[in-house]
């Protein structure tokens, strides 16, 4: 078996969830009977990679660093073998303006929006543009940092008043945001996992929120504010529909092995993908887990899978 | 906001957000001398379990705590818990089913918030100014709760030195609070940890005092007048009252540990426990006034903030359009971290104030942890200017308080009159 150093922590905001998804991956590990360490990502994280030397690195690290392309690009530098996705999938995922573009691009359906940078606000008089991008999205608008991973500065603006405050907020977590449409409706989540015949979308997973706030972002993602239905009661159609946005936003992005594909269901019918995140969490509450379990496929398999393909993808280039 | 502050943890970020009292000054020759006291006298004893109620020699020390601060009590009506933290659960335990009113401070300690959630309590927030909880707001929301077929279970108060707020309840409103749960026959829980910790001023007479325990308890610590760390605290409260709060800790956790009792006791009776807080208070007091005019040098000028009298926290007050929680992440990109407003509120107000701790850090921190809070709070209220195009306004100031009350005055959150009733669930 492997000596594995599963990576977690870090300095990111999802700092905690990364702590649970990381301790969990190790148990599993162990139990696959792999040889494992786990490192919390910090300012020594070269030199402990560099001691305990370890046959792959399994990447539970969610947020900033960790799953934007920043750890990867040093684990290639590394030549360690590692887990998920590619440094450019983490970085084109985690932009989701950059992600939404290559959405609207390829023709696969995403609220429309627009981003913009602090720099934009403070140096190109962005603000006089406020207006015309209200009347355009119509209200209410939701406001987000480009690249935060969880609900934290995700704020719902009612009219053009609540703009403001919705941006000073967003910039606290990132120099760019998004201003989006909102679409009201069911809260949907596709996780994409490679198998033995190829990418396949697990069962989908729908949040539903105990909070009479809708707007609560935080609530949404919370254990005993939101309850998880998987799989999804859905129209067989919608469900096959969102089944294939997933799997094209996972290759559109160019993402390797496994992904969770956020999307809404409106009233109409019509899906929205939202975002993709590259590494989503591995805790005992979290969605990729119970997708999988309800597609028949337990934690320590779907560990033990996911740490194959990151061998898998590091095989072919590995130099001469 | 929890993951937030999992990221406060980090040791090279500068902490104004625990409540964390100096413990580094504490002399170690005492320490030994307790301890070495312990196991030649009572060692077995100290290894035991021990009565719930507590020992009768903690008690004494308990005596003599509260007759610093002008209280007597009987024995036979304390209960020594594992930390004052405990009397808020057992209080709460013992009076409250789900969907009960409680009555607290807006903003209220923000350690008693989940415990009230645990509960399922309905908590009712009564607005702060510079003297403390608004006696005549809370006799409108009694009125209110009557009409409604309802009445609070207790009234959860700190009201000297306030966490978060950092004012003291002025002694008219004492007095008219005491008369209130008098002629409603309402319980008051009175949260007194900071008491004893007075930097300047006059102390107030405690409302245990003035009601004489009929309709009081009080609930008192070790935590901030010797240390946290020997988690020890204590509970006054009326025989009935007392009796179930009695079965509940046993039920919790048998008794108060016997070692941690013993060395109050043997620390008592070897030592001027008074010295000891007399240093506290000359370090706190040098703490408070490093954060003061740091607040005074680095704070923009669209914020407000309390100036304590004692206790170990400062409450600031920033425009409507930041939010303290997404300001909490860009102040610890700059790793420095205090705690966000909503913490101190059950029904999500507070989203634009913040609780600053200035026991836990030194001078040199207190400064610069303040300098990077207000360097991103201006980098937030530029860019505000920017998207609007207009610079903020200035929420007019309420007038200035008496001498060693404080100075600057903030006015609290005011809840909005549509939703006056805090979700318990």
């Amino acid at each position: 078996m492997s000596r594995v150093a599963v990576l977690k922590g870090g300095r990111s905001l999802e700092r905690q969830v990364s702590l649970r998804s990381g301790a969990r991956v190790q148990d599993a590990l162990e139990r696959l009977g792999h040889d494992v360490v786990g490192i919390d990502a910090g300012t020594d994280l070269i030199r402990r990679l560099r001691e305990e030397a370890p046959d792959a690195a399994f990447v539970a690290l969610h947020g900033r660093d960790g799953e934007d392309g920043t750890v990867q690009e040093l684990l290639e530098i590394l030549g360690l073998p590692y887990t998920g996705s590619g440094v450019l999938g983490c970085a084109r995922a985690t932009d989701k303006a950059l992600a939404k573009h290559l959405m609207v691009e390829a023709g696969i359906p995403t609220p429309e929006f627009f981003a913009f940078t602090q720099t934009a606000f403070r140096e190109l008089g962005a603000a006089d543009a406020l207006g015309a991008i209200e009347e355009r999205l119509d209200f209410p608008i939701v406001v987000k940092p480009s690249s935060q991973g969880s609900a934290l500065g995700i704020k719902f603006a009612g009219t053009a008043a609540d703009v403001p405050a919705a941006l000073v907020a967003a910039f606290s977590y990132d120099a760019r945001v998004v201003l989006e449409r909102h679409v009201a409706g069911r809260d949907l989540a596709v996780s994409v996992l490679a198998g033995p015949s190829g990418l396949e979308a697990l069962p989908v997973v729908e949040a539903v929120p105990r909070s009479e706030n809708f707007y609560d972002f935080e609530a949404r993602y919370e254990i005993g504010r939101t309850d998880f239905v998987c799989p999804a009661e859905l129209p067989a159609a919608v469900e096959e529909r969102a089944r294939e946005l997933a799997l094209a936003v996972h290759q559109l992005l160019g993402l390797h092995a496994f992904s969770r594909v956020d999307l809404m269901l409106d009233a109409a019918g019509e899906l929205y993908v939202l975002e993709a995140n590259p590494i989503p969490g591995l805790t005992d509450t979290s969605l990729l887990p119970q997708a999988a379990e309800a597609a028949g496929i337990g934690f320590d398999e779907l560990v033990g899978r996911i740490l194959e393909l990151g061998f898998a993808r590091a095989a072919p280039v590995a130099g001469p | 906001m929890r993951d937030l502050m999992a990221v406060t943890a980090r040791p090279e970020v500068i902490s104004l957000a625990g409540g964390l009292p100096d413990t580094s000054t504490f002399p170690k020759e005492t320490f030994a001398a307790v301890s070495a006291r312990i196991a030649e006298e009572s060692c077995a004893k100290a290894l035991q379990y021990g009565p719930t109620e507590g020992l009768e020699e903690t008690k004494d020390c308990i005596a003599e705590v509260m007759a610093a601060e002008g209280m007597r009590a009987d024995r036979e009506d304390m209960i020594v818990t594992t930390g004052g933290q405990q009397v808020i659960d057992l209080v709460t335990k013992t009076l409250i089913d789900p969907g009960d009113v409680i009555v607290a401070e807006g903003p209220t300690y923000p350690g008693a918030v989940p415990v009230f959630h645990a509960y399922q309590a309905d908590v009712v927030q009564v607005d702060m100014d510079a003297e403390g909880m608004r006696v005549d707001l809370l006799e409108e929301t009694l009125e209110r709760l009557d009409t409604e077929g309802r009445s609070p279970k207790f009234i959860y108060t700190v009201p000297t030195f306030q966490n978060p707020a950092g004012v003291t309840m002025s002694l008219p409103r004492r007095k008219r609070l005491v008369e209130v749960a008098a002629e409603r026959e309402l319980l008051v829980l009175e949260d007194n940890p900071y008491g004893l910790l007075r930097y300047e001023g006059d102390a107030l007479p405690p409302l245990y005092s003035l009601d004489g325990g009929v309709f009081v308890m009080y609930l008192g610590t070790f935590s901030k007048i010797l240390s946290p760390g020997i988690r020890l605290g204590w509970v006054v409260a009326p025989p009935p009252v007392l009796e179930k709060i009695n079965l509940g800790k046993q039920e919790v956790d048998l008794c108060t540990s016997t070692l941690s009792q013993l060395m109050v006791q043997a620390y008592f009776e070897g030592f001027d426990w008074r010295d000891y807080v007399r240093s506290l208070t000359d370090i706190y007091r040098t703490r408070r006034d490093a954060m003061l005019d740091a607040l005074a040098e680095s704070f923009p000028s669209q914020a407000e903030w309390t100036r304590p009298g004692g206790g170990l926290f400062v409450w600031a007050t920033l425009p409507e359009f930041i939010d303290t929680t997404d300001l909490l992440a860009l102040a610890l990109r700059d790793n420095v971290a205090f705690v966000p407003g909503t913490a101190a509120y059950l029904d999500g107000r507070g989203h634009n104030s913040m609780r600053l701790n200035f026991s836990g850090a030194g001078e040199d921190d207190i400064r610069e942890g303040i300098r990077r809070i207000g360097e991103v709070i201006k980098e937030q209220v530029a860019l505000y200017g920017t998207l609007t195009g207009e610079m903020p306004v200035v929420q007019p100031e309420e007038p200035v308080v008496p001498e060693g009350e404080g100075g600057r005055v903030v006015a609290m959150p005011r809840r909005p009159t549509r939703d006056r009733r805090a979700g318990g669930a």
